[in-house]
């Protein structure tokens, strides 16, 4: 019973860290606070419903599609409706309130579309959800396919961020916009590529989470949420930061859910949050400063 | 400046607000039930926007938890009105919301602005689950009747006074130490701190204030549904709403936010009876548009005119 909590609980927090790694790429780099960033996952849990339900493509195909999409819609928002606001703002802290309002406004925009094409239902579907044994627990086959798949991007991200010119780049910026510049790193056309490459993130973890959980078109304020306390516990910026937080956060939620009542979860994510604010404000792994 | 000269510039104001004030509180024998609750849905999101800048305008914390308190308001209403009186329950509500925001405030408000804003975002869905919670296990009832013999006229007097209180309390903030304060703080929070200022006490001591006028408006508007559950009293299209009418007027000024409330309360109306399944689409545009062709809001607008005028007298 414990180790089966404890998977599923692994599970979730494995696509809480993907949805907060990219989260980190357009706050941390692109210093975009985008409040939007859940619906984009619930939009393309939607986008893998209508495949696998309409058109009988399987999500995995899904995966292979919606991500692109995203990539290149949240490539286009950056360059047409953010970067006006970039030019605009005079220092950080205007750019963030600017990109809060925006964002929110984009995020009633895009909840409203969702309501009007499939209503406030939950939805879900099934695919592979049959039962695998592990270690005498039992699982469902989409589940741990989900965390190995979150895994695969996961690693690929970062080995991409770290071993490659532009994500050394991209991580440069993250670090000190200003003197990036100085060593002639293209800032704006990383920034956008940060931006767009948070938006793919968002998408796949929706394709991944729209296989083994229920979903409607108002639960993307709450991912958004988890996401930025998973960010900001990990410390902002923090690549491996986010992944352990994504797990502890899944892990106390579903611990919760089991244990203790399910209408508690959200209150034990909080009182997370409270805790790092108390205690560690900077983030579990991130430095001191600001 | 001579003596006999101040008595006007001071009285008069007075004099023409007083008469402004009276006048607003005949609307409920001059229009019907329609005119009526129009004016109540204006008089609230007044108090609402108007407290909403009270925090957010001097410090620039934008804040998306309005409607956490709003409802706060409104449940204790719910819970409380039946048996206890009137005055108890407001002042019930008031004491919750100072409770609620203190422990925000505190946790939140020592860091920079980003965690007040994401601790705000989520705020009224937690509120929303525990009162789901706590009802489903403890009192086993998910909604209440709200009966009291508070009429609408009633409701729209109380809201009228607490606009006057909202104001009369900006007004004597905006010259006190405590306003001067704030506004180092939305200018260069570093710079205040180094000048001396408890940056932190100021922050949360103001947005308590603002919160207990959110909390109010909302007891005060319970009765005028009848029935609520969670989903209604803790809706966050009114987080919403408050956010851009206060940014349509202008925050950076008392009087802004009214003049954001008045035409999107209309606007609102229109929509809402035309488009009912487009709403928040329509709203979301109209949000984006703000933001992008009028960030200072009306007030902006209209200080750059006044500015524009004075500077070439044609």
């Amino acid at each position: 019973m414990l180790l089966e909590v404890t998977l599923q609980g692994v599970t979730l927090g494995g696509m809480y860290a993907l949805v907060a790694m990219g989260l980190t790429l357009q706050y941390g780099v692109a210093r975009i606070m985008n409040l939007s960033y859940g619906e984009l996952l619930i939009a393309a849990a939607f986008a893998a419903l209508s495949f696998y339900s309409g058109l009988a493509l399987s999500p995995l195909l899904g995966l292979l599609i919606v991500p692109p999409l995203a990539f290149v819609l949240s490539y286009a928002i950056y360059r047409i409706l953010l970067q006006p606001l970039v030019r605009r703002a005079k220092t950080r802290e205007a750019l963030e309130v600017d990109s809060i309002l925006a964002t929110f406004g984009m995020l009633f925009v895009i909840q409203g579309i969702m309501l009007a094409l499939f209503g406030g239902a939950y939805f879900s579907y099934s695919y592979l959800s049959f039962p695998l044994q592990i270690a005498g627990a039992t699982v469902a086959a989409n589940r741990l396919l989900a965390l190995v798949l979150a895994v695969v991007i996961g690693v690929g991200l970062y080995l991409a961020l770290t071993r490659t010119r532009l994500g050394t780049a991209v991580r440069a910026v993250a670090v000190d916009p200003v003197a990036a510049q100085l060593v002639a790193i293209d800032v704006r056309t990383a920034s956008a590529l940060a931006f767009a490459l948070g938006g793919a993130l968002v998408a796949a973890a929706g394709v991944l989470v729209s296989m083994f959980l229920t979903f409607n078109a108002n639960l993307g304020v709450v991912f958004t949420l988890k996401a930025l306390i998973v960010v900001i516990m990990g410390g902002v910026g923090n690549l491996l930061g986010a992944l352990i937080a994504g797990l502890i956060l899944g892990l106390v939620e579903n611990y919760v859910a089991v244990f203790v009542d399910p209408g508690l979860t959200l209150a034990a994510t909080y009182a997370i949050f409270l805790i790092v604010l108390l205690v560690r404000p900077q983030g579990l792994l991130g430095r001191a400063g600001r | 400046m001579s003596g006999r000269d101040v008595l006007p510039t001071v009285i008069w104001p007075i004099v023409a607000c007083a008469l402004g004030v009276a006048a607003l509180a005949c609307v409920p024998f001059l229009f019907g039930d329609y005119g009526l609750s129009m004016a109540i849905n204006i008089v609230s999101y007044t108090v609402l926007a108007t407290a909403w800048s009270l925090f957010s305008g001097p410090t620039r914390y934008v804040s998306l938890a309005t409607v956490a308190f709003f409802g706060i308001g409104a449940y204790t209403t719910a819970v409380f009105a039946e048996s206890l009186p009137w005055v108890a329950v407001l002042a019930i509500a008031a004491c919750l919301s100072v409770v609620v925001a203190a422990i925000v405030g505190l946790a939140t408000l020592r860091l920079s602005g980003v965690y007040f804003v994401i601790f705000s975002l989520g705020l009224a869905e937690l509120v929303r689950q525990l009162v789901t919670w706590w009802e489903v296990n403890k009192t086993r009832t998910l909604g209440r009747y709200v009966f009291t013999d508070i009429t609408a006229a009633q409701i729209y007097w109380q809201l009228l006074g607490l606009a006057v209180l909202v104001f009369v309390a900006g007004f004597l903030i905006g010259r006190s130490r405590l306003g001067l304060a704030l506004r180092a703080i939305g200018d260069d929070e570093t710079v205040a701190r180094h000048s001396g200022i408890d940056t932190t006490r100021a922050k949360v001591a103001l947005f308590v204030l603002s919160t207990v006028f959110m909390t109010l408006a909302g007891a005060i508007m319970a009765p005028r549904w009848t029935y609520i559950d969670p989903a209604i009293a803790f809706n966050p299209v009114i987080s919403f709403t408050v956010l851009i009418m206060a940014l349509l007027g202008g925050v950076h000024r008392l009087y802004g936010p009214v003049m954001g409330v008045v035409p999107l309360a209309l606007l609102f109306e229109f929509l809402l009876a035309r488009f009912p399944n487009h709403f928040s689409i329509m709203v979301g545009l109209v949000f984006i548009l703000i933001v992008y062709a009028i960030p200072r809001g009306i007030a902006g607008l209209v200080e750059q005119t006044v500015e524009r005028t004075r500077r070439q007298p044609a």
